[in-house]
């Protein structure tokens, strides 16, 4: 019966245009919707697929700004059982240490964690050191990038996938896990779901709260800041080869001159 | 003043079949319109989100929601495609609601647990090729003999009554003489593979290509005495009922093609463009898409107004012909406008706007014609 942890993140919607502020760099949270973080929504219905096939808890933790309710809901109507919500105005522009920070200080308000689940790394920081640096601060194992995921009694046991193969994992609990694309297919929230979650318990838990002090994490502390950040160029128009009999050797020799073949 | 936000959980509900749309539904629909093929995984994804059960309670698998949470579900499920959302319309509204509403405890328990799964789907036999609003003319009849009921007779355009997961339908009948020399018209439930019973060949449409409609006939079908559903000789007054919710819900899934045109056209008013500009840039696409915006707007309030009364237990019959009458009508116009906007591939079945030209049609004939609607609508003014 794992008791579980799965980290999530409110991130801007994919879909729609995504940009940083124009003073400290930091994310424009109003530019964009918000939306939970997909590779999150992973994290949580294999939180709850482990939950389903051996019982346990699942606590979804976020640390985000008030408006971060909104993905904790989400993580609740799929069916984590409760939640707790690291909110405080210091935390802006926190980096991924201090988040990690933040994070295990939460973990260890709650009581008997057997198994932390996290996304890989995140669609709008894409840093992908949080989990890594979680487990370091927690004294667990690692078990980054699964693609399957077993947890057997005591035991866990991961795919993980690399581009030269898949790297067999295991490793006693508690431990803190990452996951990838390929772990599972979330469900969607039903409308069961969507009623229960507004009764389920969030606790709204300061930097105070935790133990920590303000000046510790946020902008003015970090070990790394964004000093700048430009658009990708637009994308260039692609270039005509016109056939006149050799048209096969003008292709092959434009992929030879990009290396691609 | 009057509040028209819908709630949390309706909009958190909203959103979810918003993104099921456009991430499930989109990306391969076009595919199964083309094939007339019927979508049984996005059905059983469907079912499994539980939007099968939503307004039925939770003791029979249900989601304890209400006919509202059906309505948005509707409505964001057609802004991308019509068929799978008729299929939801017709698997709630007229297949599992009559056994939910008029069922013995037996029949509910029986069929309505596999019904809001998804794993199943039932179909509500009414029209026949004789009379379509004009229900009262059923030619349909169905005998008592010792404890069976012998049915004969047959049914046209009947959604979702040929799938593979179809349990059941439900078939109304002549099953006597009421007082005054009326049919007395009853409803009974026939599971689908009922010797006598026969399921058409699948009809050609012009739209809702990826549904599944079928004419059904039967011959000396014999199906047990107690497959009467609620009371007999009620079954015009049951499915009269049934129909006025039906049209909320008719027009909750009109309201989502309305937007979809709405929503195609404006990214397209960005992309494509026309001496030297978008062609957004233009008056005439401008005031095209205003006026589109504005009957989805105006169509919206109208079916919420009948579904809030319906919630309230009102009577709510002419504002749910009211509603009907306006959405479909939303629909067809803005589908015509969507297709003129997106000119020669307005006409391409590849683009979704071709799509909500052919599926806009129906809106105003299914579940009474819009001619029906204003003959109710006239009558409640007591003309």
């Amino acid at each position: 019966m794992p008791n579980i942890v799965v980290l999530v993140k409110q991130v801007p919607d994919t879909y729609s245009e995504r940009k940083l502020s124009d003073g400290d760099k930091t994310l424009d949270r109003d530019s964009a919707d918000a939306v939970l973080d997909e590779i999150n929504e992973r994290a949580v219905e294999e939180a709850l697929l482990i939950k389903e096939a051996s019982e346990g808890e699942v606590t979804v933790l976020s640390v985000g700004p008030d408006r971060a309710t909104e993905a904790i809901r989400k993580a609740l109507s799929m069916g984590a059982d409760k939640a707790i919500h690291v909110s405080d105005a210091a935390l802006h522009g926190a980096d991924v240490i201090q988040t990690a920070k933040v994070l295990a200080a939460a973990i260890g308000k709650v009581d008997g964690v057997d198994l932390v689940i996290a996304g890989n790394e995140s669609t709008d920081g894409v840093a992908g050191a949080v989990p890594a640096i979680l487990a370091e601060l927690l004294g667990y194992p690692q078990l980054t990038h699964a693609r399957k995921v077993t947890v057997e009694g005591s035991a866990i046991k991961v795919e993980r996938e690399t581009s030269d193969g898949i790297t067999h994992l295991e490793a006693n609990l508690p431990a803190v896990v990452s996951v990838g694309e390929k772990i599972n297919e979330p469900r969607y929230p039903s409308f069961k779901g969507i009623m229960a979650a507004k009764k389920k318990p969030v606790e709204t838990l300061t930097v105070a709260d935790l133990g920590l002090s303000a000046d510790e994490v946020g902008l003015a502390s970090a070990w790394t800041q964004v000093l700048e950040a430009s658009p990708k160029p637009p994308r260039q128009a692609g270039q005509k080869v016109a056939d006149e009999g050799d048209g096969g050797v003008k292709v092959a020799e434009y992929l030879v001159s990009q290396k691609l073949i | 003043m009057i509040d028209l936000s819908i709630g949390e959980e309706y909009e958190a509900l909203r959103k979810t079949v918003e993104e099921f749309a456009r991430e499930e539904v989109a990306p391969v629909i076009g595919g199964f319109y083309e094939r007339e093929e019927f979508p049984y995984d996005l059905i059983a994804k469907m079912g499994r989100m539980g939007l099968f059960g939503l307004p039925i309670s939770e003791e029979y698998g249900g989601m304890g929601g209400d006919y509202f949470a059906l309505c948005l579900a509707l409505e964001e499920l057609a802004r991308v495609d019509s068929s799978v959302a008729i299929t939801l319309e017709a698997g709630v509204s007229l297949g599992a609601m009559p056994v939910y509403r008029f069922g013995s405890a037996s029949q509910k328990e029986t069929w309505l647990p596999a019904l809001c799964r998804g794993d199943r789907l039932a179909a509500f036999g009414l029209t026949e090729p004789g009379g379509g609003s004009d229900a009262g003319a059923t030619k349909t009849t169905a005998r008592l003999e010792g404890d069976a009921w012998v049915i004969n007779g047959s049914k046209s355009f009947i959604t979702n009554s040929g799938t593979d997961i179809t349990s059941m339908v439900t078939v109304t009948a002549v099953t006597g003489q009421a007082e005054g020399g009326r049919k007395e018209i009853s409803a009974i439930i026939v599971p689908s593979g009922t010797p006598g019973f026969g399921v058409e060949k699948k009809y050609s449409k012009v739209g809702w290509n990826a549904s599944d409609t079928h004419g059904l006939s039967f011959s000396d079908c014999r199906v047990p005495e107690g497959n009467l559903l609620g009371e007999r000789g009620r079954g015009y007054a049951q499915f009269l009922s049934i129909l006025d919710e039906g049209r909320v819900a008719i027009a909750a899934l009109s309201v989502g093609l309305a937007q979809g045109c709405v929503d195609e056209s404006l990214r397209y008013a960005h992309e494509r463009e026309a001496f030297g500009h978008n062609i957004g840039h233009y008056q005439a696409i401008q005031f095209k898409i205003a006026e589109m915006e504005t009957r989805t707007h105006t169509a919206r309030l109208s079916y919420y107004a009948a579904a809030a009364k319906m919630l309230r237990g009102e009577p709510f019959k002419k504002e749910a012909a009211i509603a009907k009458l306006v959405c479909s009508e939303a629909a067809m116009d803005n589908a015509r406008d969507a297709t003129q906007i997106f000119g020669g591939y307005g006409f391409m079945n590849e683009y979704p706007v071709g799509r909500f030209y052919r599926d806009a049609k129906i809106l105003e004939i299914g579940e009474g014609t819009s001619e029906v609607q204003k003959m109710l609508i006239a009558r409640h003014l007591g003309l």
